[in-house]
């Protein structure tokens, strides 16, 4: 009786690994593009933020980026990661204040690229500059060389993480401009749908080869600047209205 | 043939155990602080986002240093043929590697992931100043290691002093390139200059020299032997003209960063606002680790064995300051992500200068690792033969 229950059991196991789960998986594959595709550089992403636009007080593209990657913090904010944060800041001269985010600037020439010892910190073809978390070894001599203060140390046993974002305690973290997303066919990240959704559309993100991007029609519509420029570190993410 | 002969360690029994279980007592404590930072994660330190290098970077670069600059006496011998030190060549040496270690365990063992040191062991960016020191690094231990072999199988002896030119000339790029970790950095305004690497240098010579003459005076009281007059006398030459070079090399690292507009704010922090770090620069590094100590050996008398031990000392712990200085202060102070506002509010403390206190865990483990230091000398120096006696 318990022979003939466990067989019915494990045919009806097998039978829906076989033809439902491969079914239902690849409608989901058919939607976003095959994981197995190689980043190219026929695309370079990058990202336009009108600080004008950019509301005081608000947090939403903050929030978005904690939710996105699993950023839950331990009530440390010395030691908790920061991937996106808010900075108010005023104008020596003209003494306009402005709020925007700050996130890391995806540099061509990544200087926590250069000083990474393992090669951990590595930038795609297609712009993205992130970290291995296989490889890091946590000497933080990236945290060390970027003029952003763009990055984190995990200091923390993680309990919970995101499917789609995997972290490691002891390994340093950054933006990385919602890859997941892009590597599923995806052209938008976490902040800028969350800044749009807030009525602001103070970010802008996209493909910086594509002439009609709605991130190259911001960067023409705005002259907008890299922020530290005197370094030329040509960074993908462009500041207008400062 | 010579006309001296190498010693092992004679200490008495329970002198002997009691500073080595003493050592090993401090090694099993920089073991477990380490072993509990990482289990626990890195919020137990004083470490943050804002200061990423702490107290474990300030011995472990320091004992990198005295490393290399330890070895000086053994490149007296070597590379610029002076008798007078020959004797004393194979315990430089020793000393040498055995800061090394030291100074690297400290390294490792404050990595996030220290169990990943196989992959940085075979994984290189050769872009990065940190991979070609792994290489200097373990290119200076095979070089010592060979050096000491070299010294003391009579078999090979003639290769010696080949070797401890070559020595000599890695150290010097091996400190060039401790200097450039720093010196790279275009973000740090403290840093980006490529006078630290000279300065490195002269730190190295005037920390090792000290620590050198420090331990030799412990070996010597331990076998019961004196220091030749003639060795201190040099000894405290050298001191006087490396202090000498320290001071130089400081001055012109800071006139550097003032006569660059963008960084005059970092160096006003540093040497007028920047409270205990500018009381660490005048008091520690400058007062105690530079001025006293040189001044005190211009006015001593010469060959005095216990002004030279004080003046090593004041220079040594200078020293563990100027480190401070140059990794903490240089940290402190906020990035100039927007030279033409002011950071008027941010969550990530772009905008206040960042605050440090290390941790017991980190004074461990730095502890743990200098003793480790020492433990490998006095076991070396008890089994192997490397104390010079007249014949």
């Amino acid at each position: 009786m318990n022979n003939r229950r466990h067989f019915l059991v494990k045919s009806a196991s097998a039978l829906t690994m076989t033809f439902i789960v491969p079914s239902l998986l690849s409608s989901y594959a058919q939607a976003k593009k095959p994981l197995d595709q190689k980043v190219t550089d026929k695309k370079s992403w990058g990202m336009h933020i009108d600080v004008d636009k950019c509301a005081d007080g608000c947090t939403a593209c903050v929030d978005a980026c904690n939710e996105e990657n699993g950023l839950t913090g331990f009530g440390r904010p010395e030691t908790d990661s920061q991937w996106i944060r808010k900075i108010k800041i005023k104008d020596k001269t003209t003494e306009k204040i402005t709020t925007m985010p700050m996130l890391c600037q995806h540099c061509e020439n990544p200087p926590c690229c250069d000083v990474c010892p393992t090669g951990a910190s590595f930038k795609r073809v297609d712009g993205i500059v992130m970290v291995n978390q296989h490889t890091c070894i946590g000497c933080r001599y990236c945290m060390m060389a970027c003029p952003f203060k763009a990055r984190s140390f995990v200091h923390e046993t993680l309990s919970t993480q995101n499917t789609n974002a995997p972290r490691g305690k002891g390994c340093v973290e950054s933006c990385n401009l919602c890859v997941n997303r892009i590597d599923h066919g995806s052209e938008t990240t976490a902040c800028e749908d969350a800044c749009i959704k807030a009525g602001h559309n103070a970010i802008t993100f996209g493909d910086l080869k594509d002439s009609n991007s709605k991130v190259r029609l911001a960067i023409e519509s705005n002259s907008p600047r890299r922020l530290r420029d005197d370094l030329n570190l040509k960074q993908k993410v462009f500041y207008s209205n400062i | 043939m010579s006309d001296y002969t190498l010693n092992k360690l004679k200490a008495p029994r329970l002198l002997y155990w009691g500073i080595f279980l003493f050592l090993g007592f401090l090694i099993l404590i920089g073991l477990a602080s380490s072993a509990y930072m990482e289990h626990e994660g890195h919020y137990v330190t004083g470490m943050n986002n804002q200061i990423v290098w702490g107290l474990p970077h300030i011995f472990a670069v320091t004992l990198i240093i005295i490393a290399s600059g330890v070895l000086n006496i053994a490149s007296m011998s070597s590379a610029f043929n002076k008798k007078l030190y020959k004797p004393l060549a194979p315990l430089s040496a020793l000393f040498a590697i055995a800061f090394l270690i030291a100074g690297l365990i400290i390294l490792v063992l404050d990595l996030g992931r220290p169990d990943r040191l196989i992959v940085a062991m075979t994984t290189y960016n050769f872009k990065s100043i940190f991979a070609w020191n792994i290489f200097l690094y373990s290119g200076f231990f095979v070089i010592l290691a060979v050096y000491i072999w070299s010294m003391l199988d009579f078999n090979v002896n003639r290769f010696s002093s080949l070797v401890g030119k070559i020595a000599f000339g890695w150290r010097i790029i091996l400190t060039t390139g401790t200097g450039s970790i720093f010196g790279f950095l275009v973000a740090r305004e403290a840093y980006s200059t490529a006078v630290l690497a000279p300065l490195f240098i002269v730190m190295s010579l005037l920390y090792g020299t000290a620590v050198f003459y420090l331990l030799l005076r412990v070996i010597s009281r331990l076998q019961s032997i004196d220091i030749p007059d003639e060795i201190t006398k040099n000894i405290r030459r050298l001191m006087i003209i490396f202090l000498l070079a320290n001071i130089y090399f400081l001055i012109l690292y800071h006139i550097t960063n003032l006569y660059i507009s963008k960084q005059i704010a970092v160096e006003s922090f540093i040497l007028l606002n920047g409270g205990g770090y500018t009381t660490m620069f005048w008091l520690g590094q400058v007062g105690l680790g530079l001025v006293i100590p040189l001044l005190y050996e211009m006015t001593n008398d010469e060959g005095r064995s216990f002004g030279l031990t004080i003046t090593s000392l004041m220079a040594l712990v200078g020293g563990f300051f100027a480190v401070a200085v140059i990794i903490i202060g240089g940290q402190a102070f906020p990035l100039n992500i927007f030279p033409d506002h002011i950071i008027l509010e941010s969550s990530f403390y772009d905008n206040v200068i960042h605050s440090y206190t290390p941790s017991i865990f980190e004074f461990g483990l730095g502890v743990g690792g200098t003793s480790l230091a020492l433990i490998i000398i006095l076991i070396l120096i008890t089994n192997l033969k490397f104390i010079p006696a007249k014949k």
